[in-house]
C-alpha cells in the first residue's frame, strides 16, 4: 500500500493542510430535475468526511460526478490545488480516487479475484494472495475465489471496498456503506474506515444515519434537493440539529394510540414447516404467527434467519402444495397454494424487501408499475388500461409521498432507491387493503420519510389493517409495533407486548434465548 | 462397411466444422450481451462471396478470408444499428439476416450450379494410416482440426484472460462496466465483428470446402440451428463443441438410413438432426441453477451509454 504512512499524524486533526479534493459551483441536471446546484465542498487527507441528505438530495449524484461517471453540467473540481476534469471512472482511478458504489458493481459470475482483476492490474492469481492480505490488515475477511453470487451483502461490500483499497486510493468515496449492512457489521466497517483515515486515506461518507455520522466523522456536509444547506462539525452538532439541518423541520415522531385490535386473525400461520428453495437460504421451522385486524405486529431479527423465506410464503411468490395449503391463512381462509396475485384479491397488499426487481419493474415508468398490483382500482375497464386513471394514481403516490422524481412517467430504474421505496409504499397502502405485508418498509428511505411511512402505516392499523413488518430497524419496530416476534434460525420467538419487548429482551431472542434447552445446540453456535 | 464408417465420421467432422465455427462466434457475441439473429444471412453472405472468390482467384484460402470479411461488412451494419441507434436487437437481426440472404442470392445469381475443386487435404502422418479411423478423421483439409483447437483456445480465453473476463462482465452488467470504466461499446463491436467474421468463415466453408457448389439458399437453416446451438449449450464451449458434432453426425445419419432405402417420411428424418441435438444439449443443460450462472445477464437488452 502507499498511503502515506508517516504523513498521517499530523493529518489526523483534519483541520491542517491544503484540501486534497475540493469541488466548487457543480451543477448536475437530468431532464427536469436539478439533482445538485451550486455545490461546493473541500476534504482534506486523512478527514471522514460526511455527505449528509434526505434520499433524492443528490449525494450519489455529486459522488459520481468526483468519480468521473458523468460529468457536471457546470463548476469546477480541483485535485491538489489543480483544476481537473474527468471524463472517465478510469482516469479518477489514476489521481488516486475510489469508489464503494451503493447499488454494487460487482459481477455476480466472477469470482471475487476475477472482479478485483477487472480494475486493479496484476494477474488473478497474484491478485488473490493480495486480496487476503489486504483482508487480514483491515479485517475484512473474504474468500477471494468465490463467486460473488454466493456472497452476502456484507461480504459483497467488503469486495468493493478491498477493490478500492488495491489501488492505493488517497481518497475512497462510500456511498450508503452502511445501508447494505446489519447493524452487527457496522462497528466492524467503521473500525476499518478510521484505519483507512489514520493512514492518511481521506475518505467520503454518505449517509443519512445521523449516529453514525456524530460518532464516525470529522465534518460534514449537508445537502437539501441538489443544493448545500450547511458544512458543520457533526461530532459538535447535536442529531436533532443535523437532522433540522437535512430535512429542513423537526424530525416528526408517528403519534400513535391504544390498539384496538378485532377477533378474527386476518393473517395466520399455523405450524409452517418449509426448506428455502435456495441452497444458501433458511428454512423455517414450526412457525406460529396470528395478526388480528387493527395491529401492527413486527418480526425483527437479522436478516438471513428466515425472513426472505417467510416473506415468500405470506406474499404467494413460493406456495406450498394443496394438501397443506390450511397451514397459511388469510381472513380464515387456507390459501397457501395461492399465488400471489389470488392473495391480493384476497385483500393482501405486500412490499418486499427488494424495490428493483420484485417491489417494481425497473425498466416501467411509475404510472406502469401503479397498474401492476392497482389494477383492481378502476384502471382497467374492460381489459383496457385507463391511461388517466392510472396516471392519476401514480401522481397521487408521488405527491402524498413526496416522490423526488420527474413525474408519472418517470421510469423506476431512474429513482434513488429510497424513493422508490415511498412511491411503492405509497401505493400498496393506497390498494386499501386488508392484511399488510411489508418486508424493510423504510429501508435505505430517510428520517423524514421514513417517519411520514411509519404515520401512515398506523393510520392504516387505526382503519382495521391488520400490517405485519419484517425489519431489521429495532427503533422502527418498537416505534410502530403492538407486539414484536423475533425471527432466529428460522424459529420464530413467542410474542413480546410493547412493555415487554425491551432491547435486551429482543437482543437474546436474537440468539435464540426463546428455544427451549432441547433446540439449544443451534445457540451454542451462534 | 468400413466404407459406411468412414463416411459417417469424415461426414460428421466436415458437417459440423462450419456449425461449430459460427457458433464459437456468436457465443462471442452472446456472452458480450448482444443477440445477433442474422447469422444466417451472414452465411449466405460469405458463402457467395467465398463462391466469387475462388472462381476469381482460384484459391480457397483467399475464398474463406473474403467469405469471413463479407461477415464483417454485414456486421458492422448490425453494429451500427443495435450500438449506436440502439436498435431492438431481435428486429436489427432478423433485418439484416434477410438483407444477407437477398445479398447473397442476388450475387450468387451467375454462380447458380457452378462447382468448384475441392480444397487439398492435410492428411495427418501417421494418424491417417490407421485404417477406418484415419481416412475417416484425420485425412481433412487444415480448418477441420483447426476449428475444435480454436474451441479450446476460446474456452481458455473466456476463462482465464482478460479480454475473456471483460466480454462476461460486459455481457453480465454493462451498467457496471462502465461504471468501472470499461468501453461497452468498443468491446460489443469488436465481438460482433469476430461473430460476422466466423459467421461468413462458415458460410464460405460450406461453399467452397464442403459442397463446393453454389446453388441458392444453400446455407439451408444452419445458421438459425447456430443460434440454437449457443442457446441449448448453455453459452458453454464445452458444450457447443459436443452440440456441433452430435449435429453433425445427426445430419450423417440421416443420409444413410435415406440411402439404405429405410421407409420413414422424409419430413420426419430432416427434422431428427434438431430433436437429437436439442434434447441431448437439453439433457446436458438440466441443472437450471448452473445455466443462469453461464447466461449473459444483459443479453438481448439494449444499452444506452449516455443515459
Ligand atoms: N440517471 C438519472 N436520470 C434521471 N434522474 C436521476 C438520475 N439519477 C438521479 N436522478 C434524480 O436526481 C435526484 C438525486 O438523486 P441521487 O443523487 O441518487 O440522490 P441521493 O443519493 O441523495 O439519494 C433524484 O431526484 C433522482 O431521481
Ligand atoms: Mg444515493
Amino acid at each position: 500500500m502507499g498511503m502515506a504512512v508517516t504523513a498521517a499524524c499530523h493529518l489526523r486533526s483534519a483541520d491542517a493542510g491544503p484540501p486534497l479534493l475540493e469541488l466548487g459551483g457543480v451543477t448536475k441536471a437530468f431532464q427536469t430535475v436539478v439533482a445538485n446546484r451550486d455545490v461546493s465542498l473541500a476534504i482534506r487527507p486523512g478527514e471522514i468526511h460526511a455527505v449528509l441528505g434526505e434520499n433524492g438530495a443528490g449525494k450519489s449524484t455529486l459522488m459520481k460526478m468526483i468519480y468521473g461517471v458523468f460529468p457536471p453540467d457546470a463548476g469546477e473540481m480541483r485535485w491538489n490545488g489543480e483544476t481537473v476534469v474527468l471524463t472517465s471512472p478510469a482516469q479518477a482511478r489514476k489521481l488516486g480516487i475510489g469508489m464503494v458504489f451503493q447499488h454494487f458493481s460487482l459481477f455476480e459470475s466472477l469470482t471475487v479475484a476475477e472482479n478485483i482483476s477487472l480494475t486493479v492490474p496484476g494477474g488473478v492469481a497474484r491478485l488473490t494472495t493480495r486480496i487476503r492480505e489486504i483482508g487480514q490488515r483491515f479485517s475484512l475477511p473474504v474468500n477471494p475465489v468465490a463467486l460473488v453470487h454466493s456472497l452476502s451483502v456484507g461480504e459483497r461490500q467488503r469486495v468493493e471496498i478491498i477493490r478500492c483499497l488495491l489501488q492505493e486510493p488517497r481518497l475512497i468515496i462510500m456511498d450508503e456503506p452502511t445501508s447494505v449492512l446489519p447493524p452487527s457489521g457496522i462497528p466492524a466497517l467503521f473500525d476499518t474506515i478510521r484505519e483507512l483515515a489514520a493512514q492518511g486515506c481521506a475518505v467520503l461518507f454518505i449517509s443519512h444515519k445521523l449516529e453514525e455520522i456524530r460518532s464516525l466523522c470529522h465534518g460534514a456536509t449537508v445537502m437539501r434537493a441538489g443544493e448545500v444547506v450547511a458544512t458543520v462539525d457533526p461530532r459538535r452538532a447535536s442529531a436533532s440539529e443535523l437532522a433540522h439541518l437535512m430535512i429542513g423541520r423537526e424530525i416528526p415522531h408517528p403519534k400513535r394510540s391504544a390498539p384496538t385490535p378485532g377477533r378474527d386473525p386476518v393473517l395466520e400461520l399455523r405450524g409452517l414447516s418449509q426448506p428455502s428453495d435456495d441452497p444458501f437460504g433458511t428454512g423455517l421451522h414450526d412457525v406460529d404467527l396470528r395478526l388480528y385486524p387493527g395491529e401492527i405486529v413486527g418480526i425483527a431479527g437479522i436478516s438471513g434467519n428466515g425472513q426472505k423465506e417467510l416473506a415468500a410464503l405470506l406474499s404467494g411468490e413460493a406456495v406450498l402444495d394443496r394438501g397443506r395449503r390450511d397451514l397459511v391463512r388469510i381472513l380464515g381462509s387456507g390459501c397457501g397454494d395461492m399465488d400471489a396475485s389470488r392473495r391480493r384479491d384476497l385483500g393482501l397488499a405486500f412490499v418486499p424487501e427488494d424495490r428493483n426487481g420484485r417491489g417494481s419493474v425497473p425498466e416501467m415508468t411509475l404510472a406502469e408499475n401503479a397498474l401492476l398490483t392497482g389494477h383492481a382500482q378502476g384502471m382497467v375497464r374492460r381489459g383496457l388500461i385507463e391511461r388517466s386513471r392510472m396516471r392519476a394514481f401514480a401522481e397521487t403516490c408521488i405527491r402524498e409521498m413526496g416522490v423526488r422524481c420527474t413525474g408519472a412517467d418517470a421510469e423506476a430504474r431512474s429513482l434513488s432507491g429510497g424513493n422508490l421505496q415511498k412511491f411503492i409504499m405509497g401505493r400498496e397502502i393506497r390498494l386499501k387493503p386488508k392484511v399488510l405485508v411489508a418486508a424493510q418498509p423504510t429501508w435505505g428511505v430517510d428520517v423524514g420519510a421514513a417517519a411520514l411511512i411509519r404515520q401512515q402505516l398506523i393510520d392504516l392499523r387505526d382503519a382495521g389493517v391488520g400490517i405485519l413488518v419484517i425489519s431489521e430497524e429495532l427503533d422502527e419496530l418498537f416505534e410502530v409495533s403492538d407486539r414484536i416476534h423475533v425471527l432466529f434460525r428460522g424459529r420464530l420467538s413467542p410474542a413480546l407486548g410493547r412493555a415487554e419487548a425491551t432491547v435486551s429482551t429482543i437482543g437474546d431472542y436474537m440468539t435464540g434465548g426463546f428455544l427451549s434447552p432441547d433446540a439449544t445446540e443451534a445457540r451454542a453456535t451462534a | 462397411m468400413g466404407t459406411m464408417l468412414v463416411f459417417l465420421l469424415s461426414g460428421t467432422l466436415l458437417a459440423a466444422t462450419p456449425l461449430l465455427l459460427a457458433a464459437m462466434g456468436e457465443l462471442i457475441v452472446e456472452r458480450s450481451g448482444i443477440l445477433n439473429l442474422s447469422i444466417e444471412g451472414m452465411m449466405a453472405l460469405g458463402a457467395v462471396v467465398g463462391f466469387a472468390t475462388i472462381m476469381a482467384t482460384g484459391s480457397h484460402w483467399l475464398a474463406l478470408g473474403a467469405g469471413g470479411l463479407a461477415g464483417v461488412a454485414l456486421s458492422v451494419l448490425f453494429a451500427g444499428v443495435v450500438l449506436l441507434a440502439l436498435g431492438n436487437q431481435v428486429a436489427t437481426g432478423i433485418a439484416v439476416g434477410i438483407l444477407g440472404l437477398g445479398l447473397s442470392g442476388l450475387i450468387g445469381k451467375p454462380y447458380e450450379g457452378m462447382t468448384v475443386a475441392p480444397m487439398k487435404r492435410m492428411p495427418i502422418p501417421v494418424l491417417s494410416e490407421i485404417p477406418i479411423i484415419g481416412p475417416g478423421l484425420f485425412n481433412h483439409s487444415l480448418l477441420v482440426y483447426l476449428a475444435p483447437l480454436l474451441a479450446v483456445g476460446l474456452w481458455w480465453m473466456l476463462r482465464s484472460t482478460r479480454v475473456g473476463l471483460v466480454i462476461r462482465a460486459v455481457g453480465e452488467s454493462p451498467e457496471s462496466a462502465h461504471a468501472i470504466g470499461y468501453s461497452v461499446l468498443m468491446t460489443r463491436f469488436l465481438a460482433i465483428m469476430t461473430g460476422g467474421f466466423m459467421a461468413g468463415l462458415a458460410g464460405a466453408f460450406i461453399a467452397t470446402v464442403s459442397a463446393t457448389l453454389w446453388s441458392d439458399g444453400m446455407i439451408a437453416g444452419r445458421g438459425w440451428i447456430v443460434v440454437a446451438l449457443v442457446v441449448f449449450a448453455t453459452w458453454r464451449v464445452d458444450r457447443l463443441v459436443i452440440g456441433a458434432y452430435l449435429f453433425g453426425l445427426a445430419t450423417i445419419a440421416e443420409l444413410l438410413v435415406q440411402g439404405a432405402g429405410i421407409r420413414v417420411p422424409s419430413q420426419l428424418l430432416t427434422s431428427i438432426p434438431y430433436i437429437a441435438t436439442i434434447v441431448a444439449i437439453s439433457i446436458l443443460s438440466m441443472d437450471g441453477r448452473k445455466m443462469r450462472l453461464n447466461a449473459p445477464a444483459s443479453l438481448g437488452r439494449t444499452y444506452n451509454s449516455t443515459a
